[in-house]
Protein backbone atom coordinates (compact mmCIF):
# COMPACT_ATOMS: atom_id res chain seq x y z
CA UNK A 1 0.00 0.00 0.00
CA UNK A 2 2.91 2.42 0.88
CA UNK A 3 4.36 1.90 -2.37
CA UNK A 4 1.52 2.28 -3.96
CA UNK A 5 1.11 5.94 -1.99
CA UNK A 6 5.03 6.45 -2.94
CA UNK A 7 4.29 5.70 -6.63
CA UNK A 8 1.46 8.13 -6.52
CA UNK A 9 2.29 10.96 -4.74
CA UNK A 10 5.75 10.44 -7.06
CA UNK A 11 3.34 10.77 -9.94
CA UNK A 12 1.88 13.69 -8.03
CA UNK A 13 4.89 15.79 -7.61
CA UNK A 14 6.31 15.42 -11.08
CA UNK A 15 2.57 16.43 -12.19
CA UNK A 16 3.06 19.65 -10.13
CA UNK A 17 6.18 20.05 -11.38
CA UNK A 18 5.64 20.21 -15.00
CA UNK A 19 2.67 22.41 -14.36
CA UNK A 20 4.59 24.87 -12.29
CA UNK A 21 7.04 24.86 -15.24
CA UNK A 22 4.55 25.23 -18.00
CA UNK A 23 2.74 28.33 -16.17
CA UNK A 24 6.52 29.89 -15.31
CA UNK A 25 7.66 29.91 -18.95
CA UNK A 26 3.52 30.77 -19.99
CA UNK A 27 4.25 33.79 -17.89
CA UNK A 28 8.20 34.59 -19.01
CA UNK A 29 6.77 34.16 -22.31
CA UNK A 30 3.93 36.62 -21.80
CA UNK A 31 5.66 39.84 -19.97
CA UNK A 32 8.32 39.20 -22.92
CA UNK A 33 5.32 39.73 -25.08
CA UNK A 34 4.28 42.40 -23.33
CA UNK A 35 7.05 44.05 -24.18
CA UNK A 36 7.74 43.91 -27.73
CA UNK A 37 5.18 47.15 -28.20
CA UNK A 38 6.80 49.26 -25.61
CA UNK A 39 10.33 51.22 -26.38
CA UNK A 40 13.03 51.50 -26.34
CA UNK A 41 13.90 48.79 -29.23
CA UNK A 42 17.18 47.33 -29.58
CA UNK A 43 17.47 47.19 -33.56
CA UNK A 44 21.47 46.10 -33.57
CA UNK A 45 20.70 43.51 -30.93
CA UNK A 46 17.71 42.45 -33.25
CA UNK A 47 20.19 42.36 -36.20
CA UNK A 48 22.87 40.69 -34.58
CA UNK A 49 20.26 37.70 -33.32
CA UNK A 50 18.99 37.38 -36.88
CA UNK A 51 22.56 37.13 -38.58
CA UNK A 52 23.13 34.68 -35.73
CA UNK A 53 20.34 32.42 -36.01
CA UNK A 54 19.66 33.11 -39.84
CA UNK A 55 22.89 33.45 -41.43
CA UNK A 56 25.10 30.81 -39.10
CA UNK A 57 22.50 27.98 -39.77
CA UNK A 58 22.49 28.57 -42.76
CA UNK A 59 24.74 25.45 -43.93
CA UNK A 60 23.47 23.25 -41.27
CA UNK A 61 19.45 23.43 -42.38
CA UNK A 62 21.39 23.65 -45.81
CA UNK A 63 22.89 20.03 -45.76
CA UNK A 64 19.81 18.71 -43.66
CA UNK A 65 17.03 19.71 -46.29
CA UNK A 66 19.37 18.55 -49.31
CA UNK A 67 19.93 15.07 -47.81
CA UNK A 68 16.18 14.50 -47.09
CA UNK A 69 15.41 15.29 -49.97
CA UNK A 70 17.66 12.97 -51.52
CA UNK A 71 16.57 10.27 -49.04
CA UNK A 72 13.00 10.84 -49.42
CA UNK A 73 12.87 10.38 -53.07
CA UNK A 74 14.91 7.12 -52.84
CA UNK A 75 12.33 5.57 -50.05
CA UNK A 76 8.93 6.57 -52.25
CA UNK A 77 10.90 5.21 -55.41
CA UNK A 78 11.30 1.79 -52.85
CA UNK A 79 7.34 2.01 -51.86
CA UNK A 80 5.69 3.31 -54.87
CA UNK A 81 7.32 0.95 -57.69
CA UNK A 82 5.87 -1.85 -55.43
CA UNK A 83 2.72 -0.12 -57.04
CA UNK A 84 3.31 1.40 -60.06
CA UNK A 85 3.31 5.13 -58.63
CA UNK A 86 6.68 5.91 -59.37
CA UNK A 87 5.57 9.12 -60.88
CA UNK A 88 3.96 10.31 -57.12
CA UNK A 89 7.69 10.92 -55.98
CA UNK A 90 8.03 14.25 -56.95
CA UNK A 91 4.20 15.28 -55.42
CA UNK A 92 5.30 13.30 -52.75
CA UNK A 93 8.93 15.19 -51.68
CA UNK A 94 7.53 18.80 -52.50
CA UNK A 95 4.22 18.16 -49.82
CA UNK A 96 6.81 16.11 -47.89
CA UNK A 97 9.17 19.10 -47.51
CA UNK A 98 7.08 22.17 -47.51
CA UNK A 99 4.20 20.97 -45.13
CA UNK A 100 6.54 19.02 -42.40
CA UNK A 101 9.99 18.17 -43.17
CA UNK A 102 11.70 21.37 -44.05
CA UNK A 103 10.23 23.06 -41.06
CA UNK A 104 10.83 20.43 -38.33
CA UNK A 105 14.21 19.19 -39.59
CA UNK A 106 15.21 23.10 -39.74
CA UNK A 107 13.51 24.04 -36.39
CA UNK A 108 15.30 20.70 -34.55
CA UNK A 109 18.36 21.61 -36.01
CA UNK A 110 18.18 25.34 -34.98
CA UNK A 111 16.78 24.06 -31.65
CA UNK A 112 20.36 22.02 -30.81
CA UNK A 113 22.69 24.54 -32.40
CA UNK A 114 20.78 28.16 -31.40
CA UNK A 115 18.27 27.08 -28.36
CA UNK A 116 21.94 25.98 -26.29
CA UNK A 117 23.74 28.81 -27.90
CA UNK A 118 20.96 31.55 -25.83
CA UNK A 119 20.95 29.23 -23.07
CA UNK A 120 24.24 28.84 -22.42
CA UNK A 121 25.25 32.62 -22.99
CA UNK A 122 22.02 33.87 -21.08
CA UNK A 123 23.01 32.02 -18.81
CA UNK A 124 26.15 32.18 -18.36
CA UNK A 125 25.24 36.20 -17.69
CA UNK A 126 22.50 34.96 -15.27
CA UNK A 127 25.42 33.57 -13.01
CA UNK A 128 28.25 36.02 -13.75
CA UNK A 129 25.65 38.69 -12.58
CA UNK A 130 26.01 40.21 -15.88
CA UNK A 131 21.99 40.14 -15.91
CA UNK A 132 21.81 42.14 -12.56
CA UNK A 133 24.18 44.72 -14.25
CA UNK A 134 22.23 45.30 -16.94
CA UNK A 135 19.61 46.28 -14.36
CA UNK A 136 21.69 48.68 -12.74
CA UNK A 137 22.55 50.25 -16.28
CA UNK A 138 19.09 51.15 -16.75
CA UNK A 139 18.51 48.82 -18.97
CA UNK A 140 15.31 45.99 -19.11
CA UNK A 141 17.13 42.22 -19.63
CA UNK A 142 13.69 40.99 -21.00
CA UNK A 143 14.03 44.08 -23.91
CA UNK A 144 17.84 43.58 -24.15
CA UNK A 145 18.08 40.10 -24.16
CA UNK A 146 14.88 38.39 -24.88
CA UNK A 147 12.76 40.24 -27.01
CA UNK A 148 15.43 40.65 -29.68
CA UNK A 149 15.92 36.90 -30.13
CA UNK A 150 11.90 36.36 -29.74
CA UNK A 151 11.74 39.10 -32.78
CA UNK A 152 15.08 37.22 -34.63
CA UNK A 153 13.22 33.93 -34.43
CA UNK A 154 10.06 34.36 -35.75
CA UNK A 155 12.03 36.01 -38.60
CA UNK A 156 14.63 33.98 -39.07
CA UNK A 157 13.27 30.40 -39.04
CA UNK A 158 10.86 30.88 -41.70
CA UNK A 159 13.68 32.40 -44.27
CA UNK A 160 15.52 29.48 -43.40
CA UNK A 161 12.86 26.88 -44.29
CA UNK A 162 12.21 29.00 -47.08
CA UNK A 163 15.72 28.24 -48.36
CA UNK A 164 15.30 24.18 -47.08
CA UNK A 165 12.30 23.96 -49.28
CA UNK A 166 13.65 25.11 -52.26
CA UNK A 167 16.92 22.69 -51.31
CA UNK A 168 15.04 19.78 -50.32
CA UNK A 169 13.18 19.89 -53.38
CA UNK A 170 16.35 19.99 -55.48
CA UNK A 171 18.08 17.18 -53.44
CA UNK A 172 14.80 15.20 -54.24
CA UNK A 173 15.03 16.46 -57.99
CA UNK A 174 19.01 15.44 -58.11
CA UNK A 175 18.20 11.28 -57.17
CA UNK A 176 15.58 11.28 -59.20
CA UNK A 177 17.20 12.60 -62.33
CA UNK A 178 20.60 11.11 -61.63
CA UNK A 179 19.89 8.21 -60.29
CA UNK A 180 16.74 7.04 -60.80
CA UNK A 181 16.34 7.96 -64.79
CA UNK A 182 13.58 10.83 -64.07
CA UNK A 183 13.19 13.54 -66.79
CA UNK A 184 14.28 16.59 -65.58
CA UNK A 185 11.30 18.68 -67.06
CA UNK A 186 8.50 15.84 -66.22
CA UNK A 187 10.13 15.68 -62.55
CA UNK A 188 9.69 19.99 -61.94
CA UNK A 189 6.35 20.07 -64.25
CA UNK A 190 5.40 17.19 -61.34
CA UNK A 191 6.62 18.94 -58.69
CA UNK A 192 5.51 22.59 -59.59
CA UNK A 193 2.08 21.68 -61.07
CA UNK A 194 1.17 19.75 -57.44
CA UNK A 195 2.57 21.93 -55.11
CA UNK A 196 0.01 24.77 -53.93
CA UNK A 197 1.04 28.11 -51.85
CA UNK A 198 -0.69 26.87 -49.01
CA UNK A 199 1.39 23.83 -48.50
CA UNK A 200 4.74 26.16 -48.26
CA UNK A 201 2.51 29.05 -46.06
CA UNK A 202 1.61 26.51 -43.43
CA UNK A 203 5.38 25.05 -43.17
CA UNK A 204 6.25 29.12 -43.08
CA UNK A 205 3.55 29.17 -40.06
CA UNK A 206 5.09 26.47 -38.28
CA UNK A 207 8.53 27.40 -38.77
CA UNK A 208 7.60 30.93 -37.29
CA UNK A 209 6.09 29.19 -34.20
CA UNK A 210 9.26 27.06 -33.26
CA UNK A 211 11.87 29.82 -33.98
CA UNK A 212 9.35 31.62 -31.18
CA UNK A 213 9.66 28.09 -28.89
CA UNK A 214 13.60 27.72 -29.38
CA UNK A 215 14.29 31.48 -28.74
CA UNK A 216 12.05 31.62 -25.53
CA UNK A 217 13.22 28.46 -24.48
CA UNK A 218 16.71 29.23 -24.82
CA UNK A 219 16.22 32.77 -22.81
CA UNK A 220 13.99 31.38 -19.95
CA UNK A 221 16.50 28.39 -19.51
CA UNK A 222 19.44 30.22 -19.32
CA UNK A 223 17.55 33.11 -17.67
CA UNK A 224 16.64 31.32 -14.47
CA UNK A 225 19.53 29.04 -14.39
CA UNK A 226 21.39 28.83 -11.11
CA UNK A 227 24.15 27.26 -9.57
CA UNK A 228 27.35 28.12 -11.92
CA UNK A 229 28.76 25.78 -14.31
CA UNK A 230 26.73 23.07 -13.64
CA UNK A 231 23.24 24.97 -13.60
CA UNK A 232 24.27 26.16 -16.61
CA UNK A 233 25.07 22.77 -18.73
CA UNK A 234 21.37 22.07 -16.68
CA UNK A 235 19.80 25.16 -19.01
CA UNK A 236 21.66 24.34 -22.50
CA UNK A 237 20.35 20.56 -22.53
CA UNK A 238 16.90 21.50 -20.83
CA UNK A 239 16.82 24.06 -23.53
CA UNK A 240 17.62 21.76 -27.00
CA UNK A 241 15.33 18.97 -25.38
CA UNK A 242 12.09 21.40 -23.99
CA UNK A 243 12.44 23.11 -27.10
CA UNK A 244 12.63 19.90 -29.68
CA UNK A 245 9.31 17.95 -27.75
CA UNK A 246 7.51 21.41 -28.29
CA UNK A 247 8.47 21.42 -31.35
CA UNK A 248 7.23 18.34 -32.16
CA UNK A 249 3.77 18.92 -30.02
CA UNK A 250 3.37 21.90 -31.37
CA UNK A 251 4.07 20.55 -34.92
CA UNK A 252 0.92 18.03 -34.77
CA UNK A 253 -1.19 20.75 -33.20
CA UNK A 254 -0.60 23.04 -35.75
CA UNK A 255 -0.68 20.20 -38.12
CA UNK A 256 -4.05 19.06 -37.18
CA UNK A 257 -5.35 23.23 -36.97
CA UNK A 258 -4.41 23.14 -40.85
CA UNK A 259 -5.79 20.02 -41.51
CA UNK A 260 -9.17 20.85 -40.45
CA UNK A 261 -9.01 23.71 -43.06
CA UNK B 1 23.86 60.28 13.60
CA UNK B 2 22.84 64.21 12.67
CA UNK B 3 19.38 65.54 12.26
CA UNK B 4 19.57 65.94 8.45
CA UNK B 5 18.20 63.48 6.12
CA UNK B 6 20.64 60.98 5.25
CA UNK B 7 21.11 59.92 1.58
CA UNK B 8 19.84 56.46 2.53
CA UNK B 9 18.32 55.33 5.15
CA UNK B 10 17.34 51.62 6.00
CA UNK B 11 14.50 50.59 8.59
CA UNK B 12 13.31 46.93 9.33
CA UNK B 13 14.68 45.49 6.18
CA UNK B 14 13.97 41.92 6.31
CA UNK B 15 14.76 39.11 3.63
CA UNK B 16 13.94 35.45 3.88
CA UNK B 17 14.91 32.55 1.25
CA UNK B 18 13.14 29.64 2.78
CA UNK B 19 13.44 29.14 6.01
CA UNK B 20 16.35 30.97 5.86
CA UNK B 21 16.61 34.56 7.84
CA UNK B 22 18.97 36.34 5.89
CA UNK B 23 18.40 40.18 6.64
CA UNK B 24 16.43 40.26 10.10
CA UNK B 25 15.34 43.68 10.70
CA UNK B 26 18.59 46.43 9.25
CA UNK B 27 18.59 49.19 10.22
CA UNK B 28 21.26 51.79 8.64
CA UNK B 29 21.82 55.49 8.02
CA UNK B 30 24.19 56.48 5.44
CA UNK B 31 24.77 60.26 5.46
CA UNK B 32 25.31 61.78 2.15
CA UNK B 33 28.84 62.41 1.25
CA UNK B 34 29.92 59.49 3.37
CA UNK B 35 31.80 56.27 2.63
CA UNK B 36 30.24 53.40 4.53
CA UNK B 37 31.66 50.50 4.81
CA UNK B 38 29.83 47.23 5.75
CA UNK B 39 31.78 44.39 6.85
CA UNK B 40 30.48 40.95 8.10
CA UNK B 41 30.82 37.16 7.22
CA UNK B 42 30.30 35.17 4.11
CA UNK B 43 27.03 34.79 3.76
CA UNK B 44 25.84 37.62 6.76
CA UNK B 45 23.34 39.14 4.04
CA UNK B 46 25.69 41.78 2.83
CA UNK B 47 25.44 41.42 -0.85
CA UNK B 48 21.55 40.79 -0.19
CA UNK B 49 21.47 44.10 1.51
CA UNK B 50 23.21 45.66 -1.56
CA UNK B 51 20.75 44.05 -3.84
CA UNK B 52 17.66 44.85 -2.00
CA UNK B 53 18.08 48.59 -2.46
CA UNK B 54 19.17 48.40 -6.09
CA UNK B 55 15.87 46.15 -6.32
CA UNK B 56 17.41 43.26 -7.86
CA UNK B 57 15.78 41.13 -4.87
CA UNK B 58 12.64 42.23 -3.34
CA UNK B 59 12.56 42.46 0.89
CA UNK B 60 10.10 40.64 2.68
CA UNK B 61 9.74 44.00 4.88
CA UNK B 62 11.10 47.42 5.68
CA UNK B 63 11.69 50.54 3.99
CA UNK B 64 14.36 52.06 1.71
CA UNK B 65 14.57 55.61 1.27
CA UNK B 66 16.77 57.91 -1.04
CA UNK B 67 16.42 61.30 0.50
CA UNK B 68 13.29 60.81 2.06
CA UNK B 69 11.79 59.23 -0.63
CA UNK B 70 10.51 55.32 -0.01
CA UNK B 71 11.74 53.29 -3.03
CA UNK B 72 9.20 50.20 -2.19
CA UNK B 73 6.76 52.83 -2.18
CA UNK B 74 7.28 54.74 -5.42
CA UNK B 75 5.42 54.08 -8.43
CA UNK B 76 7.58 51.68 -10.87
CA UNK B 77 8.87 54.43 -13.08
CA UNK B 78 10.08 56.87 -10.35
CA UNK B 79 11.31 53.91 -8.51
CA UNK B 80 13.50 53.68 -11.47
CA UNK B 81 14.74 57.01 -12.03
CA UNK B 82 15.54 57.02 -8.31
CA UNK B 83 17.82 54.05 -8.64
CA UNK B 84 19.48 55.52 -11.89
CA UNK B 85 21.45 57.79 -9.36
CA UNK B 86 23.01 54.17 -8.14
CA UNK B 87 26.29 53.26 -9.84
CA UNK B 88 27.76 49.34 -8.83
CA UNK B 89 31.19 48.00 -8.61
CA UNK B 90 29.93 44.47 -8.63
CA UNK B 91 32.47 41.71 -7.06
CA UNK B 92 33.48 39.85 -10.01
CA UNK B 93 33.20 42.87 -12.34
CA UNK B 94 30.39 41.52 -14.35
CA UNK B 95 31.10 43.01 -17.53
CA UNK B 96 29.18 42.09 -20.63
CA UNK B 97 31.42 39.47 -22.53
CA UNK B 98 30.16 39.95 -25.75
CA UNK B 99 31.01 44.07 -25.75
CA UNK B 100 33.98 45.60 -26.25
CA UNK B 101 35.54 47.05 -23.24
CA UNK B 102 34.70 50.70 -24.38
CA UNK B 103 31.31 49.94 -24.92
CA UNK B 104 31.37 48.33 -21.23
CA UNK B 105 32.19 51.68 -19.78
CA UNK B 106 29.79 53.58 -21.93
CA UNK B 107 26.67 51.08 -21.87
CA UNK B 108 24.79 53.07 -19.32
CA UNK B 109 25.27 56.34 -21.36
CA UNK B 110 23.95 54.92 -24.20
CA UNK B 111 21.67 52.54 -22.81
CA UNK B 112 20.18 56.07 -21.64
CA UNK B 113 20.41 58.13 -25.09
CA UNK B 114 22.29 60.71 -23.19
CA UNK B 115 25.48 60.46 -25.84
CA UNK B 116 25.82 59.56 -29.32
CA UNK B 117 28.05 56.48 -29.85
CA UNK B 118 31.09 58.42 -31.11
CA UNK B 119 30.32 60.39 -27.73
CA UNK B 120 30.43 57.31 -25.71
CA UNK B 121 33.78 56.31 -27.31
CA UNK B 122 35.47 59.62 -26.01
CA UNK B 123 33.67 59.27 -23.07
CA UNK B 124 34.67 55.73 -22.72
CA UNK B 125 38.47 56.87 -23.37
CA UNK B 126 38.17 59.66 -20.52
CA UNK B 127 37.12 56.97 -17.98
CA UNK B 128 39.24 54.48 -18.73
CA UNK B 129 42.24 56.82 -18.24
CA UNK B 130 40.64 58.09 -14.66
CA UNK B 131 41.22 54.27 -13.78
CA UNK B 132 44.63 54.39 -15.35
CA UNK B 133 43.89 52.32 -18.41
CA UNK B 134 45.10 53.35 -21.80
CA UNK B 135 42.44 54.02 -24.71
CA UNK B 136 43.47 51.16 -26.41
CA UNK B 137 42.10 48.61 -24.23
CA UNK B 138 38.69 50.21 -25.44
CA UNK B 139 39.17 48.15 -27.90
CA UNK B 140 39.63 44.72 -26.24
CA UNK B 141 37.32 41.99 -25.23
CA UNK B 142 36.90 41.78 -21.23
CA UNK B 143 38.21 38.33 -21.29
CA UNK B 144 41.50 39.49 -22.79
CA UNK B 145 42.22 41.63 -19.58
CA UNK B 146 43.81 40.76 -16.24
CA UNK B 147 41.53 40.72 -13.04
CA UNK B 148 42.77 44.31 -11.82
CA UNK B 149 42.25 45.63 -14.94
CA UNK B 150 38.53 44.20 -15.26
CA UNK B 151 37.51 45.57 -11.96
CA UNK B 152 39.58 48.89 -13.02
CA UNK B 153 36.82 48.52 -16.09
CA UNK B 154 34.04 47.89 -13.74
CA UNK B 155 34.84 50.96 -11.90
CA UNK B 156 34.96 52.87 -15.01
CA UNK B 157 31.51 51.97 -15.83
CA UNK B 158 29.72 52.49 -12.52
CA UNK B 159 31.05 56.40 -12.46
CA UNK B 160 30.25 56.46 -16.07
CA UNK B 161 26.78 58.45 -15.58
CA UNK B 162 28.43 60.51 -12.66
CA UNK B 163 25.93 58.75 -9.99
CA UNK B 164 25.43 60.27 -6.81
CA UNK B 165 25.56 57.52 -4.70
CA UNK B 166 27.91 54.25 -5.65
CA UNK B 167 27.80 50.66 -4.38
CA UNK B 168 30.58 48.37 -4.24
CA UNK B 169 30.48 44.92 -3.62
CA UNK B 170 33.45 43.02 -2.04
CA UNK B 171 35.78 45.36 -4.80
CA UNK B 172 39.26 44.16 -3.54
CA UNK B 173 38.32 40.33 -3.81
CA UNK B 174 40.21 37.94 -5.66
CA UNK B 175 43.25 40.68 -6.12
CA UNK B 176 46.93 40.55 -4.94
CA UNK B 177 47.25 43.04 -2.03
CA UNK B 178 48.77 45.77 -3.94
CA UNK B 179 46.33 45.73 -6.69
CA UNK B 180 43.50 46.18 -4.05
CA UNK B 181 44.91 48.82 -2.50
CA UNK B 182 45.73 50.43 -6.30
CA UNK B 183 41.49 49.59 -6.62
CA UNK B 184 40.89 51.21 -3.11
CA UNK B 185 42.85 54.17 -3.96
CA UNK B 186 40.86 55.02 -7.15
CA UNK B 187 37.68 54.45 -5.50
CA UNK B 188 38.11 56.76 -2.93
CA UNK B 189 39.40 58.94 -5.66
CA UNK B 190 36.35 58.81 -7.60
CA UNK B 191 34.21 59.07 -4.72
CA UNK B 192 35.66 62.19 -3.81
CA UNK B 193 35.69 63.81 -7.68
CA UNK B 194 32.06 63.02 -7.81
CA UNK B 195 30.98 64.13 -4.36
CA UNK B 196 29.27 60.43 -4.17
CA UNK B 197 27.73 59.09 -1.01
CA UNK B 198 29.40 55.59 -1.31
CA UNK B 199 28.43 51.96 0.67
CA UNK B 200 30.96 49.29 0.10
CA UNK B 201 30.52 46.00 1.65
CA UNK B 202 33.92 43.86 2.19
CA UNK B 203 35.50 41.44 4.88
CA UNK B 204 38.80 42.51 3.52
CA UNK B 205 39.93 44.95 6.90
CA UNK B 206 42.46 46.93 4.95
CA UNK B 207 40.51 47.78 2.39
CA UNK B 208 37.74 48.85 4.94
CA UNK B 209 40.09 51.61 6.58
CA UNK B 210 41.22 52.69 3.39
CA UNK B 211 37.69 53.32 1.34
CA UNK B 212 35.66 53.89 4.77
CA UNK B 213 34.66 57.04 6.71
CA UNK B 214 32.14 55.12 8.55
CA UNK B 215 31.63 51.46 8.92
CA UNK B 216 28.86 49.36 10.13
CA UNK B 217 28.48 45.52 10.90
CA UNK B 218 26.63 42.80 9.58
CA UNK B 219 25.65 39.67 11.69
CA UNK B 220 22.89 37.09 11.66
CA UNK B 221 21.22 39.49 9.35
CA UNK B 222 21.27 42.64 11.54
CA UNK B 223 23.32 45.67 12.12
CA UNK B 224 25.28 44.64 15.28
CA UNK B 225 28.13 48.15 15.40
CA UNK B 226 28.07 50.88 13.64
CA UNK B 227 30.61 53.63 13.80
CA UNK B 228 33.53 55.66 12.57
CA UNK B 229 35.60 53.44 10.18
CA UNK B 230 39.05 54.05 12.09
CA UNK B 231 37.71 52.81 15.09
CA UNK B 232 37.27 48.98 13.52
CA UNK B 233 40.24 47.86 15.01
CA UNK B 234 38.97 49.08 18.04
CA UNK B 235 35.41 49.28 19.13
CA UNK B 236 34.62 47.47 22.27
CA UNK B 237 32.61 45.11 20.63
CA UNK B 238 33.40 41.16 21.39
CA UNK B 239 31.88 40.54 17.58
CA UNK B 240 33.69 42.93 15.70
CA UNK B 241 36.91 42.51 17.56
CA UNK B 242 36.98 38.90 16.37
CA UNK B 243 35.93 39.34 13.06
CA UNK B 244 38.72 42.38 12.64
CA UNK B 245 41.56 40.82 13.94
CA UNK B 246 40.19 37.55 12.50
CA UNK B 247 40.34 35.69 15.76
CA UNK B 248 38.86 31.55 15.49
CA UNK B 249 37.58 32.05 18.87
CA UNK B 250 35.02 34.46 20.21
CA UNK B 251 31.18 35.36 20.28
CA UNK B 252 31.06 34.21 16.32
CA UNK B 253 31.01 30.60 16.19
CA UNK B 254 31.70 29.52 12.60
CA UNK B 255 29.30 26.81 11.45
CA UNK B 256 31.85 23.57 11.13
CA UNK B 257 30.79 19.96 10.65
CA UNK B 258 33.58 17.57 11.55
Amino acid sequence: MNALLDSLAAIGRAAIGFLREAGAVTLFALEAISHLARPPFYARRFGRALVEMGFFSLPVVALTAIFTGMVLALQSYTGFSRFNAESAIANVVVISITRELGPVLAGLMVAGRIGAATAAEIGTMRVTDQIDALSTLSTDPMKYLVVPRLLAGIVALPLLVLVADILGVMGGFIVSVVKLGFAPETYLHNTLSFMQASDVISGLVKASVFGFLIALLGCYRGYTSRGGAEGVGAATTGAVVTASILILAFDYGLTVLFFSR
Amino acid sequence: MSGALPRIRIRGLRKSFGAKTVLDGIDLDVPAGTSMVVIGGSGSGKSVLLKCILGLIAPDAGTIELDGRDLLALPRRARATERARIGMLFQNGALFDSLPVWENVAFGLLARRLVSRREARARADELLAQVGLASAVGELSPAELSGGMQKRVALARAIAAQPDILFFDEPTTGLDPIMGAVIDGLIVDCVKRLGSTAVAITHDMASATRIGDAAAMIHRGKIIWSGPAASLFESGNAEVDQFTHGRRDGPIQMELRR
